[in-house]
């Protein structure tokens, strides 16, 4: 990797996501790579967490931005579908910077079996899970989902019933 | 009145690398598939493609709209940010499939042009998507079912020899999961609940009903009908509720997809399209 590829693709990891600005679009696995071409055209491809993540526009601009503002003339970003973003992509980084940022982080994404995706119902489908996310304030594992939706599409609403706090929960996609 | 310093919008506009203020979240609308390569794979009927990608399309952004009428007026908070929260993915994928159908049908058009200025007739979706809201319930079997449906749809789009519906599919698929359960999780709820939320919750699916028929003519192959079929069944059963099903008549015109609506279309699209046609000049 030539001295400029490393510093662009530096410059552009450090970018921090819009809606969670304690995580690096790196951290968040949604940066897929930096290219620059012989002409000197420096190339970022980002993929969508979710499809109408509102958040995509603004973190090509930003990443625009903080090449530009670096000294590259020619920046380009670029948006790649395939391979579908999943939020097994989250680094280690990234999962402890939202503990510590009391957003409980994702277990591991759900494996999507060859043929129908396969429905779960349950009389009290939030207990099912329960042990899987520990409460990020006191750790019990006593916690309950309060709804899947959140403030944006990446997050979950949680309650711990150890410590009382109602937390929020990245859900695994 | 504030000053334009202070102004509750204002403050959210950054500047933008054009030199244009613009707000930092929401509205810097580009063209969400953005770079992706756009060349279908060679032997691809572009116009069978196009319009493919359409009717999903449509029958997102009418979903999405019918959704997002559920803002203020749904029963608890959480419930409120799942339903628009819902028709925000839906939303997403609506603008990803208008960009290629703009990208394939020849006409280079955006996604707005398609969103914003087609008239009822021109609009593909299934009717199912433009009924009204109703009763809670009544919202609640028609996401069952049209999640349901466009879960079994998409799984099998995931392999379009598109590579772009091909990946629009494929990240529908987990969205469309979530969707599918949580309308799966109120129906088992309101049916095995009591007598007033198990009236409603079967009243709901019997309105339903009618408009099943257009789904399964829709639905690609006769395993993803039963697919569909068998997650309806399913919940129905464990909810205490009965599946009432219509068998479409054979050989029966397309509705929805043939651009024929019910009333309820008009003026939702009068709504969504009002602004965009008002000022078709202004940039958003």
């Amino acid at each position: 990797m030539n001295g400029d590829l490393r510093r662009a693709l530096t410059i552009a990891e450090q970018v921090p996501d819009p809606e969670l600005p304690m995580l690096t679009l790196a951290d968040l696995g949604v940066l897929r790579g930096v290219q620059i071409d012989a002409d000197g055209t420096v190339t970022a491809i980002l993929t969508p967490t979710y499809s109408a993540c509102p958040a995509m526009a603004e973190m090509h601009a930003a990443v625009a931005r903080e090449l530009r503002d670096a000294g590259f003339a020619h920046v380009r970003t670029r948006t790649q579908l395939d391979p579908v973003w999943s939020s097994d992509w989250i680094t280690p980084q990234g999962r402890r910077k939202l503990a510590e940022h009391g957003i409980a982080p994702p277990g591991e994404a759900p494996r999507q079996p060859r043929g129908p995706v396969p429905l779960v119902l349950s009389a009290s489908p939030s207990r099912e899970a329960a042990s899987k996310v520990p409460c990020p304030r006191c750790d019990s594992p006593d916690t309950e989902e309060i709804s899947r939706f959140g403030a944006t599409s990446c997050r979950a609403l949680w309650r711990c019933r150890a410590c009382l706090e109602p937390f929020e929960h990245f859900k695994e996609i | 009145m504030s000053n334009e310093s202070d102004h509750v919008y204002l403050s959210l506009a950054e500047g933008h690398e054009d030199g244009d203020a613009r707000w930092a979240f929401g509205t810097g609308f580009e063209d969400p598939l953005h770079g992706v390569s756009i060349e279908p794979p060679p032997g691809v009927d572009l116009g069978a493609l196009a319009a493919s990608c359409l009717e999903l399309a449509d029958d997102a952004l009418i979903s999405a709209q019918r959704l997002g009428e559920w803002c203020t007026r749904a029963p608890e908070l959480e419930e409120e940010l799942a339903l628009a929260n819902i028709g925000l993915d839906l939303l997403g994928q609506a603008r990803l499939l208008y960009s290629r159908v703009g990208q394939v049908d020849g006409t280079g058009r955006g996604e707005d042009a398609y969103a914003y200025f087609r008239d009822p007739a021109e609009f593909r979706n299934v009717r199912l998507a433009e009924l009204p809201n109703g009763d809670f319930a009544f919202s609640m079997a028609r996401l069952l079912a049209f999640g349901a449906w466009r879960l079994a749809v998409f799984e099998r789009l995931a392999g379009s020899p598109d590579p772009v519906l091909a990946a629009v599919a494929a990240k529908g698929v987990k969205e469309l999961t979530y969707h599918r359960q949580y309308a799966a999780e109120w129906t088992v709820r309101l049916g095995d609940g009591t007598d007033e939320s198990h009236r409603r919750m079967q009243r709901g699916l019997d309105e339903v009903a009618p408009y099943l028929p257009e789904l399964f003519d829709s639905c690609g192959s006769p395993e993803a009908h039963d697919e569909i079929l068998a997650v309806l069944r399913e919940v129905t059963a464990a909810a205490g509720l009965i599946l009432p099903l219509t068998e479409s008549t054979p050989g029966s015109a397309p509705l929805g997809r043939a651009g024929r609506h019910t009333g309820h279309l008009e003026p939702l699209l009068a709504q969504l399209q009002g602004l965009a046609r008002a000022h078709p000049e202004a940039t958003w």
